[in-house]
């Protein structure tokens, strides 16, 4: 990443989470973290994005994904909106909780805390924002904003 | 790249040879209906061999999930066999790695089966 800050508004497909996890891949590892750290970046920012797509804007043509990757001080933080109804954070189970270890989904947030440093969601009635930041310790990125 | 399977008999044991990433969407589709296939001919003793799998998120764990409770509740057994460190990595921090019989040698896996 050149820029201190890119974002990409993408559609509510499948393809849009594969694109997520790649841009964050590359990202990640331009910004020299090591491949441990670029692996739950990725792993992260896919989560996030099948939450958009999914469960924020479930597949709906005319709603969008937008992702931004930000280099701030020594953070990278990553911001995913979709624009769905929001979310309850009430109703997110424990995955690790006995009752629900054999549930077949509902591991994507607690895996985005387990690889994240901060992970922040913000849900509203016109979609839910998600933030996920990761300390960087890779060289200073410089440059100016870009959208795409 | 995709999800790829491959299987085989050894000695009444189905192995299921996966490689590939088991992501939402084709990975996962792949893994249910290769579990639904086997089961709906009589394969009731299940290995997936995971060493190829690079990749796997939360729907693909949830596909793991499934496949295991889906082959207990018709009398079967499914086990899975030489997980790569991140595969690894994940059912540790999900808590998974105590739910499912997990193997690293392929003969013992067989022999495991009742």
């Amino acid at each position: 990443m050149t820029e201190q800050r890119v974002s990409y508004t993408l559609d509510s497909s499948l393809e849009t989470i594969d694109s997520c996890e790649e841009k964050a891949t590359r990202i990640a590892t331009e910004l020299g973290f090591g491949e441990d750290e670029v692996m739950q970046i990725s792993m992260a920012v896919r989560e996030g994005a099948v939450n958009a797509v999914l469960h924020g804007n479930s597949y709906a043509a005319d709603k969008k994904v937008t992702l931004a990757f930000e280099r701030t001080g020594n953070e990278l933080v990553i911001t995913i909106r979709d624009q769905g109804k929001g979310m309850d954070l009430s109703k997110i189970p424990n995955p690790l909780a006995p009752e629900n270890l054999l549930k077949t989904s509902g591991r994507g947030i607690f895996l985005m805390r387990s690889f994240m440093d901060v992970v922040e969601i913000r849900p509203s009635s016109t979609g839910t924002e998600l933030k996920l930041i990761k300390h960087v310790h890779g060289p200073t990125a410089g440059g100016k904003e870009a959208s795409q | 790249m995709t999800m790829k399977v491959g299987n085989r008999q050894v000695d009444g044991v189905t192995i299921v040879d996966c490689s590939g990433r088991i992501t939402l969407g084709e990975g996962s589709v792949i893994l249910r209906d290769t579990v639904r296939d086997l089961l709906s001919k009589g394969n009731k003793k299940i290995v997936l061999n995971l060493a190829d799998v690079n990749y796997i998120d939360s729907s693909g764990i949830g596909e793991l999930v499934s496949a295991f409770t889906t082959t207990k509740n018709q009398g079967g057994e499914l086990k899975l066999l030489n997980l790569t460190k991140k595969v690894n990595d994940l059912l540790q921090i999900t808590k998974l790695y105590t739910v499912f019989d997990v193997k690293d040698d392929e003969a013992a896996a067989v022999k495991s089966f009742k």
